[in-house]
């Protein structure tokens, strides 16, 4: 019934917003930054993508190694450039110096590539796997793949290695894990280029599914905050029970009302769950004062 | 006479027992001294009895009145000021600003008119002129020295005529002859009727000033009394110098 | 940053160097200011021009409104376009439901435009203060793209992506910027009154103290939800107003132009420039940069040219002069001025300085 493949719609693109949503969240929860860009991010590794395919043939899925390296480093000197050097007030100038860093890459890449939607298809694009009356698109069934790769190696890497060790630790108290020698400018740079790299993953996929141009960022930002604010800002585990419950709540409304409706359906939820719970659904309540 | 009665307070931050079923009763117009090793929860206790934090359990009144949780602007409304470990004034406000923020006024066409009110500025040169900053009243906060921002934080809470005082460690950071300065200030306002309930680490500031003092350790009241007799008390030396080398942590 | 010669409780006292100009300086330039706007469309009748300088006032009248509730209480707020649409449709739809004809009545709809914008975002403000700065800051955003996606998809009541087009003003030809002009201008001076009248308040104050240390603020009394919903009102009422005059002067209102996130960039980054939380640093920011904007729009045409400026000045300004050029100039009069007194101090010692102290009260 067309409920039921509205949910596994949902389920299935969730897991590619889920490695959007948890780059987002995770640099929140080790920096205290809201990076504004992300939106922009994900498009830009949407364009990278779509080049190699439409300008080299590479297929976007092995074009990720190349992409998701570049962004990592696009992510790194952003933060070594732009979020480093701020000395007060760190919470708030950061989120709008990412904001006026997402709008110049916006700006940069609509001159580049102009307004002209644009859309990486590929051969599998289009074709999907048929069980009973419930149709599974490849691309999806690929992107969902990838997801739960992606973020098992990031689950490893917070649980499993030391470097996570210190991330976790560094989350929880910046000026206890410095003291203990934790290099936390390095750790930083490091998280953000994960959550870059985590878009352009996100982006390579969000590139092949939807046409798009500049401007989709808007959109894209709005959903990604929404799905983190929900999750608690710094849950990454949060940012993936959201971006699940979120697209599969649009997918069901957009079936069973009307696709207008789920787009708004997104905001409302988030309402909602603010009335109740301002700090999300699995976000840490408030710090104690000092 | 209790001016704050606090019974079985317990408040918990994950794993952490920060109180442990504290009780404890602080003497009206009296300077009461509440000291105790790190961690011992005295901050916590500030905070629970002021309404920055909630308490898991238990209770705080004022003079018979619960004020169990209530929100910090409700106890302040019922005249219980404090001031903070690491001090916190209006950075961006002038000194006279500062203490003009205290100023209470009622009703709402009250708050559209003039902030800088003849009568509320007479009361503020007073209140500033009593800790010596009158001279500063023009000057950014911001600038001044971290012994002056103290001096002006605990100005700008007697601007609203509290009769219960909190300090939180109001001779962190400071040198001697400010800190004879600011014991002078506490006792003069005692005198006029007010109660104060001091935290501190500085022995001496507490022996030589307060009339009553409470001893903290792990999250509860250990024992209470004059400062002679808590100073000798063998209690409290062990609760500060710790016990046998294996109970380390 | 700036220190004067703080003496020691009970030391003298040097002189107090006041921050900001005399009293006759300020009013002095602010009437000279007024008289050169009023007079401006007079000595430059150009049409692109005063088309230029309508859209001036349009933002003029936002950017002082904006500074109220995000530069005054320190929640900065990237959405504030939800009212700049909001005022855009309430004089569309008032106009084509009670078949207005275009002209002097559009005028009559701004403060029906102020209004609407204000009571809706009381509901709004409550909704969105109850969260920390990070997240409000985010949540506006949303916001504004919840109203858009309303806009698009409520198609019987605002026309959805076809927009709603207004009849023309039976004002034409190279006098038809001047009423929207004037009334802009008008409506300015009337935002900039209201921003002096809360900075001089004790609501202004308690404002101030939020903006500093909200919770302290809390603990001594000032009711802290009361006031910062008090002044996000207050602001979205100037915003819909210059949306309300927006509409009618551009003569058609769409769901992305209504709730447009480059006004939020554009509003955020001239009041950044000029001078966030002061009172001159949005008029500074709007003279400023609008006209440089519309200028660069219509000489080279790219509208997106002007995203890639747009963030580069505001990067430029969070990281080199972050408190705007307003303080930024004013600090570094004041630091020369500091700096005599200072010479002076050494070089008269110190019981002279007290009694300079003790005449030169500001």
């Amino acid at each position: 019934m067309l409920v039921l493949q509205a949910v596994i719609d949902g389920i299935l693109i969730g897991g590619f917003y889920a490695l959007m949503a948890a780059g987002l969240t995770l640099v929140f929860g080790v920096m205290e930054i809201v990076n504004f860009a992300q939106g922009i991010l994900v498009v830009l590794g949407a364009y990278l993508s779509y080049a190699l395919y439409s300008h080299l043939n590479i297929d976007p899925f092995l074009g990720l190694l190349i992409t998701l390296p570049a962004m990592f480093l696009v992510g790194v000197v952003i933060y070594w450039t732009m979020i480093k050097p701020i000395r007060k007030d760190r919470v708030i100038m950061s989120l709008l110096t990412m904001f006026a860093v997402g709008t110049v890459i916006e700006g940069v890449l609509d001159l580049v590539f102009t307004s002209n939607l644009v859309e990486t298809t590929t051969s599998y694009v289009n074709s999907s796997v048929q069980i009973g009356s419930l149709i599974f698109p490849e691309i999806y069934l690929y992107s969902f793949a990838m997801a739960v790769v992606l973020l098992s190696a990031l689950y490893w890497l917070l649980y499993r290695t030391k470097f996570g060790r210190n991330l976790r630790a560094a989350m929880q108290n910046p000026t206890a894990a410095r003291m203990v020698g934790i290099d936390i400018d390095r750790l930083s740079a490091f998280t953000l280029g994960i959550g870059v790299s985590l878009a352009a993953a996100g982006g390579m996929v969000f590139g092949s599914t939807n046409s798009f141009d500049a401007a989709s960022s808007y959109d894209l930002i709005s959903r990604l905050l929404a799905i983190v604010i929900l999750g608690g800002f710094g849950s990454v585990g949060g940012a993936l029970v959201a971006s699940i419950v979120m697209l599969v709540i649009e997918d069901v409304v957009a079936v069973v009302w009307s696709p207008t409706w789920g787009q708004t359906t997104f905001y409302m939820v988030l309402i909602l769950v603010l009335l109740l719970r301002p700090q999300g659904l699995f976000g840490r309540t408030a710090v104690r004062a000092q | 006479m209790s001016v704050i009665q606090v019974t079985d307070l317990k408040k918990s931050y994950g794993g952490i027992r920060a109180l442990a079923g504290c009780s404890m009763t602080f003497e009206d117009k009296a300077i009461n001294g509440l000291i105790g090793p790190n961690g011992s929860g005295k901050t916590t206790l500030f905070n629970v009895i002021t309404g920055y934090e909630t308490a898991d359990s238990g209770r705080v009144s004022l003079r018979d009145r619960d004020i169990t949780n209530a929100k910090p602007d409700f106890v302040f409304a019922q005249g219980v000021g404090r001031t903070f470990q690491i001090t916190r004034i209006f950075p961006q406000l002038t000194v006279l600003q500062n203490v003009h923020v205290a100023a209470q006024r009622q009703g709402f066409a009250a708050q559209a008119r003039g902030w800088d009110s003849a009568a509320e500025r007479e009361r503020a040169m007073e209140v500033l002129d009593f800790v010596g900053l009158a001279r500063l009243a023009p000057e950014i906060a911001g600038d001044l020295s971290y012994g002056q921002q103290k001096l002006l934080e605990f100005a700008t809470i007697t601007m609203a005529g509290p009769s219960v005082i909190l300090l939180d460690e109001p001779a962190g950071g400071v040198n001697p002859s400010l800190l004879r300065h600011i014991s002078d200030r506490i006792r003069a306002l005692n005198s006029e009727g007010v109660t104060f309930i001091i935290v501190e680490h500085d022995m001496e500031f507490v022996m030589r000033l307060c009339d009553h003092v409470l001893v903290m350790r792990q999250g509860s009241a250990l024992t209470s009394g004059a400062p002679e007799q808590v100073r000798s008390d063998p209690a409290v030396l062990e609760a500060y110098l710790g016990t046998e080398p294996r109970e380390g942590r | 940053m700036t220190t004067t010669q703080i003496a020691q409780v009970g030391a003298a006292a040097p002189e107090h160097i006041p921050y900001r100009p005399p009293r006759g300086v300020r009013y002095g330039a602010t009437a000279g200011l007024l008289v050169l706007l009023i007079a401006f469309p007079l000595m430059f009748p150009n049409p692109t021009v005063t088309s230029i300088a309508v859209f001036t006032m349009i933002y003029l009248v936002a950017a002082i409104g904006w500074n109220i509730f995000s530069g005054f209480s320190g929640y900065i707020s990237i959405g504030h376009a939800a009212y700049y649409g909001i005022g855009q449709y309430t004089v569309a739809l008032i106009i084509i439901h009670a078949g207005l004809p275009g002209g002097w009545d559009t005028f009559a709809l701004l403060p029906a435009a102020g209004l609407v914008a204000a009571l809706l975002s009381i509901p709004i403000g409550w909704l969105l203060l109850r969260v920390r700065k990070h997240t409000f800051i985010v949540l506006t955003i949303a916001v504004m793209f919840i109203l858009q996606l309303l806009a698009f998809n409520l198609t019987d009541f605002t026309k959805g992506s076809g927009g709603v087009t207004l009849p023309f003003p039976t004002w034409t030809g190279n006098f038809f910027n001047m009423p929207f002009y004037y009334v802009g201008l008008l409506c300015a001076v009337v935002a900039g009154a209201v921003a002096w009248w809360v900075r001089r308040s004790k609501f202004g104050l308690g404002l101030f103290a939020i903006r500093d240390d909200e919770e302290r603020a809390r603990g001594l009394g000032i009711k802290v939800t009361r006031t910062k919903l008090i002044a996000y009102a207050a602001s979205a009422f100037f915003v819909g107003i210059a949306g309300g005059l927006y509409a009618p002067f551009v003569g058609s209102v769409y769901p992305q132009f209504g709730f447009d996130p480059n006004f939020d960039l554009a509003i955020a980054v001239l009041v950044f420039v000029g001078g966030i939380g002061t009172l001159s640093g949005p008029v500074l920011g709007a003279l400023v940069l609008i006209p440089l904007q519309q200028y660069f729009y219509l000489q080279f045409g790219n509208g997106n040219l002007y995203l890639v400026a747009y963030g580069v000045l505001f990067i430029l300004i969070l990281r080199l002069l972050p408190g705007g050029i307003v303080p930024g100039v004013t600090n570094a009069w004041r630091a020369r001025l500091v700096a005599r007194a200072r010479a002076r101090l050494d070089g008269a010692g110190r019981t002279e300085a007290s009694d300079a102290g003790r005449k030169a009260r500001a």
